[in-house]
C-alpha cells in the first residue's frame, strides 16, 4: 500500500467514525426531543387538572368553617337549652339512660357535666318522655351515633315511629276519657260567662 | 500516518460506543418519564372530578343553615313552654 493510499484510507475511516457519531448524535437527540416533548404534553395535562383541583377546592375550607360554626352553635343551643330545662344532673341521665356510658363524656359547653354521676333517668322521667327524646336518634343527622346508625327511614317517617309501639295504642286507652273540644264554638263551656265573645268593656292602658 | 489510524480507530472503537451508551441512557430515562407523567396526569384527572362534588357543599351549608335556624326556633319554642328546672338545692 503506498502512503499515499494509505492516508487516505486512514482519512475515510476517520471521516466515517465522525459521521456515525454525528448520526448516532442525531438519531438519539432527536428521540430525547421527542420524549421530552410528550413528557411537556402531559405536565401540560397535570397543570389543568391540578389547576381544576385547587379551584374546586379553594372554597371548600371556609364551607366547612362556616358549617362547623352553625353546628357549633346548634350543639351549644340544644345543650343550653337542655341543662336550663332538665337541670344538669337530669341531663346527664337523660343522656346517658339514651346512650349508655355517653355522659362520662360530659356536654361540651359543661366541662364539669362528665364528673357527675347521671341518675336512672328511667325512673324520673315517663316512658312518653323518653320516647319523644329517643325520636332524636332517628333524625339522620344521628347516622354517627354511638348505638349504632340512624334508625329513621327518611321516607317514611311515620312508619318508623310507629314501630316503637307495634302493639297499638296503650292497653286501656280506650276506656281513657278523650281530651277535651275547647275554643268558643266547644259544646261545653267550662267557663259560663256572660261577656265571653263580647266586645272588651276596659280597654288596656295605651303603651307610651 | 500512524497516529491518523490510531485516532480512528479512538473515535470508532471508544469515542462512539461511549456516545451511544450515554445518549441511550438519556432517551430511556426520557421513556421512563413518559408512562408517569401520564399515571400523573390520569390521577390529577380522577382527583380533578371527585371535586365536582365539592360543589354540594353549599347545598349542604345552606341545608345546615335552615336546619339550625328551625333548631333554634323549637328551642326557642321549648324555652317558652317548658319550664326551667329547679335551681338545685
Amino acid at each position: 500500500m503506498t502512503p499515499v493510499l494509505a492516508a487516505t484510507s486512514a482519512g475515510i475511516v476517520m471521516i466515517l467514525a465522525v459521521l456515525l457519531i454525528v448520526l448516532a448524535l442525531v438519531y438519539f437527540l432527536v428521540a430525547t426531543i421527542l420524549e421530552l416533548r410528550k413528557i411537556v404534553a402531559g405536565l401540560d395535562r397535570v397543570i389543568e387538572h391540578v389547576g381544576g383541583i385547587v379551584e374546586k377546592s379553594g372554597p371548600v375550607n371556609e364551607i366547612v368553617n362556616d358549617i362547623n360554626a352553625n353546628l357549633d352553635a346548634g350543639v351549644s343551643a340544644l345543650e343550653g337549652l337542655l341543662v336550663k330545662k332538665a337541670g344538669m344532673a337530669d341531663a346527664m341521665g337523660l343522656i346517658d339512660g339514651l346512650y349508655p356510658g355517653a355522659a362520662a363524656d360530659g356536654l361540651r359547653d359543661f366541662p364539669d357535666s362528665g364528673d357527675i354521676t347521671p341518675p336512672r333517668i328511667g325512673e324520673v322521667y315517663t316512658r312518653g318522655t323518653l320516647t319523644l327524646a329517643r325520636l332524636g336518634r332517628e333524625a339522620p343527622i344521628a347516622a354517627a351515633s354511638p348505638r349504632g346508625p340512624a334508625i329513621r327511614d327518611a321516607l317514611y317517617g311515620s312508619a318508623a315511629s310507629r314501630k316503637l309501639y307495634p302493639a297499638g295504642r296503650e292497653y286501656g286507652a280506650r276506656e281513657l276519657p278523650r281530651s277535651p273540644t275547647i275554643g268558643t264554638d266547644s259544646p261545653e263551656q267550662y267557663e259560663q260567662r256572660e261577656d265571653i265573645g263580647q266586645p272588651r268593656k276596659k280597654f288596656p292602658a295605651k303603651q307610651s | 500516518m500512524t497516529g491518523v489510524w490510531i485516532g480512528a480507530a479512538i473515535l470508532a472503537l471508544v469515542v462512539l460506543p461511549i456516545v451511544v451508551v450515554l445518549l441511550k441512557g438519556v432517551l430511556d430515562a426520557a421513556k421512563s418519564i413518559t408512562p408517569t407523567i401520564d399515571g400523573i396526569a390520569a390521577t390529577a384527572e380522577r382527583g380533578s372530578a371527585d371535586l365536582d362534588a365539592a360543589a354540594l357543599l353549599l347545598t349542604t351549608q345552606q341545608q345546615v343553615k335552615e336546619t339550625i335556624a328551625g333548631v333554634a326556633a323549637y328551642g326557642g319554642s321549648l324555652d317558652v313552654i317548658l319550664d326551667d328546672a329547679e335551681p338545685a338545692r
